[in-house]
């Protein structure tokens, strides 16, 4: 329970420690040492859980995956490193960790004084609550008074607490450090509310609740949580390589590539998706990587749309829609900026 | 010339060449090289951690703590709201973190003591219970004591609409305990007033009529009549004003109770799990600062014709305190600084909030120092009374 402080004493040493830094180190480290270190989600179904033969499977771990697979094209150069709430930042802080790819809200904070950058965002996701059925709830506006389980640490209890006071109303935190504790209590009936971000409360209801049909997910979505993987400041071509990796993903997706039908596009003669595949050369060679990068992320880990469904779509235990996170093409909010 | 200004003119003379073979001279060099060291080695990692944050452009400094904190907490003994600042947040921990630690304190002594003395007790059964109660609590880690006690009360007890409901205006839930508290009126103020009133007269009492017995012998009853003066002057205070009593009874409203006190289920199983916990190292504490004073002293107090109170008040206590006190302290230590286990199971404690202030600003290093220096203070100023009680009860040696 003190791994939060501990790994905070742990960044004061070594950042006191640390020699002079310099740009480039980052991905100059990742190369030397061999494969990425990866900060994770301690178990969130969806996206980044250990399965039962112990292997990390998710979205946020797929992204990683990626990122592992356009450096050294092998989905298993990835190492993961399960973070509290309060461990990741320290952690990415520290050097500990590579990149931050743990369900992570982009926020102006975080951005500057906590130091990171944070690569496009991998699903929008916004903050909702989730209540018994016996207690009737409808709506977020009838909660006066409820007593809301929230984990500490995260964006959730600043927008829990802004929320109330925008409409004027009461509540009683109860604010545990383990997200496990958090559902625990929660099922347990020491509160009235979970709240966490709408997909988080998907999968505990999925994956915890003893039984997913007695507990209603309410309609009010009260924060913007853009969800995004992360590196820390001071590597800008690290940066930019994590950064298309998820573009690529998604441009593949706009292009209808798919791991299944990918050879069949190698001909193509659409000169972005030969740009994209390294048919014509230049792409990889700007970001430091081979001209494959792009087709073999493509090839063995999917274009965005398969990580998703695979992952937590509508087939999946999750049972989300694309919503927000549909291509800009289809009304959602995916875009990818142009490789060239 | 004597061998006296001799020495001195030996000392002088050794001064002047400052001889690395002088002890007095070497060990000043050495010192003075060690603290230099130190204070270089302090500097350099203080010196290097700002270069690297700023960097890193990660914040630094303590301005923060004037920010809008955003954050609810759910009990707090001032006023607050999520408009306060972070300053006022982490005050809220640090009180919420002192009443734990006072009241675990008072809990654990009481507890910590009737079970010591049980372990003496010549029934067999009340001893051995008592053996038992130490084994267990002493040697299952506290964090699992807590997750215990706090699914304990989570779990077993009622629905907020369901509550179990022992005595009128009293309700158990899983939201804590709720009993009736009366509603504020000014006589309850005064009653406080007279309450201090009342424990300074019977300080007061206790002195002249140690001073008087010391002159003519004479014994007055000094236990009743402080007794009185405690309890009767607020008593009085409450009879002049007016007798309230108008009382703030909880009731079930939309999804809570209203009205009334609570003790919150995390206060609770922080409370009584550090409590226990701490009660089974306080028990042998003081089974052996008893067992410490030899028996011949008990026998010797009865042989003169005192009391067995008296006996155990004035010959075998204060000889027994002499040993109790100094490992006492170190257990009041260790309860208070436990009390950041409270992380786990959701009280507000000062660990807490720093945690939450931590992640919003990013400012850990300042956070964890703020969290190190609280906890130092608390534990010198708990240090600092128990030593001075400790040399308040030291046997004067005549």
């Amino acid at each position: 329970m003190k791994s939060g402080i501990l790994a905070a004493a742990a960044v004061a040493l070594s950042i006191g420690a640390a020699g002079t830094a310099h740009a480039g180190q980052t991905l100059d480290a990742i190369k030397q040492k061999g494969f990425i270190q990866c900060g994770v989600n301690t178990g969130l179904a969806g996206f980044s859980n250990p399965d039962s033969s112990g292997n990390w499977t998710g979205l946020d771990v797929d992204v990683c995956r990626a990122v592992a697979v356009a450096l050294f094209n092998d989905p298993a150069k990835v190492k993961f490193t399960p973070l509290s709430a309060q461990q990741r930042f320290p952690a990415i802080q520290s050097g500990e960790v590579d990149i931050l790819s743990r369900n992570t809200t982009w926020t102006l904070t975080r951005d500057t004084s906590v130091g990171l950058n944070f690569a496009p965002v991998t699903y929008y996701d916004g903050q909702g609550f989730m209540v018994s059925k016996k207690l009737g709830v409808k709506s977020a506006k009838e909660l006066n008074g409820a007593t809301v389980c929230v984990q500490s640490g995260t964006t959730t209890e600043l927008n829990l607490a802004d929320y109330f006071r925008a409409t004027n109303m009461q509540y009683n935190p109860v604010v545990i450090e383990s997200v496990d504790e958090v559902n625990a209590a929660f099922f347990a009936g020491r509160c009235d509310v979970l709240t966490t971000d709408a997909s988080g409360l998907a999968g505990t209801r999925a994956a915890v609740a003893p039984n997913p049909a007695d507990y209603v997910i309410l309609p009010e979505i009260i924060s913007k949580e853009p969800l995004a993987p992360a590196v820390r400041h001071g590597d800008d071509q690290w940066y930019d390589l994590v950064t298309w990796t998820v573009y690529a993903m998604i441009d593949a997706e706009e292009n209808g590539i798919t791991s299944k039908n990918i050879d069949e596009f190698m001909n193509s003669k659409n000169p972005s998706i030969q740009r994209l595949l390294g048919v014509s050369p230049g792409m990889g060679k700007s970001l430091g990587v081979d001209e494959k990068w792009a087709y073999n992320v493509i090839k063995k880990v999917g274009n965005y749309g398969e990580v998703f469904d695979r992952n937590v779509g509508p087939n999946t235990a999750l049972k989300l829609e694309r919503g927000l996170n549909a291509l800009w093409t289809k009304g959602g909010l995916q875009y990818a900026m142009p490789l060239r | 010339m004597t061998s006296e200004s001799g020495g001195a003119g030996r000392g002088a003379h050794s001064g002047f060449t400052l001889s690395i073979n002088d002890p007095t001279v070497r060990a000043v060099v050495f010192q003075v090289l060690i603290i230099g060291a130190v204070v270089l080695l302090g500097w350099w990692l203080v010196h290097n951690t700002l270069d690297n944050l700023a960097r890193r452009s990660i914040a630094t400094g303590f301005g923060f703590l004037e920010r809008e904190a955003s954050f609810g907490i759910g009990e707090s003994m001032i006023d607050y709201h999520p408009r306060d600042s972070y300053g006022r947040a982490f005050l809220v921990g640090v009180l919420n973190t002192l009443k734990v630690s006072v009241i675990g304190i008072i809990v654990a002594t009481v507890i910590g003591t009737l079970v010591g003395i049980a372990r003496l007790s010549s029934n067999w059964l009340l001893a051995k219970l008592a053996s038992l109660y130490v084994e267990v609590v002493r040697n299952v880690p506290p964090l699992l004591q807590l997750f215990v006690w706090y699914a304990v009360i989570t779990e077993s007890m009622p629905s907020v609409r369901e509550a179990f409901n022992p005595l009128p205006g009293v309700f158990l839930s899983q939201r804590g305990i709720k009993i009736p508290v009366p509603e504020s009126d000014p006589v309850w103020n005064w009653m406080i007033v007279a309450l201090l009133v009342g424990v300074a007269a019977a300080i007061a009492m206790t002195r002249w009529a140690r001073a008087r017995q010391a002159r003519t012998g004479q014994p007055f009853p000094v236990g009743l009549a402080s007794l009185g003066l405690i309890f009767g002057m607020p008593l009085l205070t409450w009879l002049v004003g007016g007798a309230p009593t108008a009382m703030d009874v909880p009731r079930v409203q939309g999804f809570n109770f209203v009205g009334g006190a609570t003790m919150s289920p995390e206060f609770f199983a922080i409370l009584f799990g550090l409590s226990i916990y701490t009660a089974g190292f306080i028990a042998e504490v003081v089974r052996s600062g008893i067992v410490a004073v030899n028996w011949g002293q008990t026998e010797a107090a009865r042989s003169l014709g005192l009391s067995s109170g008296n006996t155990l008040r004035l010959v075998v206590l204060p000889q027994a305190l002499r040993v109790i006190v100094p490992p006492l302290t170190s257990q009041y230590l260790n309860l208070t600084k436990n009390s950041s286990l409270a992380l786990a199971i959701g009280y507000p404690d000062l660990v807490s909030i720093a945690n939450t202030t931590i992640n919003q600003t990013g400012q850990s290093i300042e956070g964890v120092a703020m969290i190190m220096g609280t906890y130092l203070t608390i534990s010198l100023g708990i240090s600092l009374f128990m030593n001075w009680y400790n040399k308040r009860i030291a046997l004067v040696e005549r």
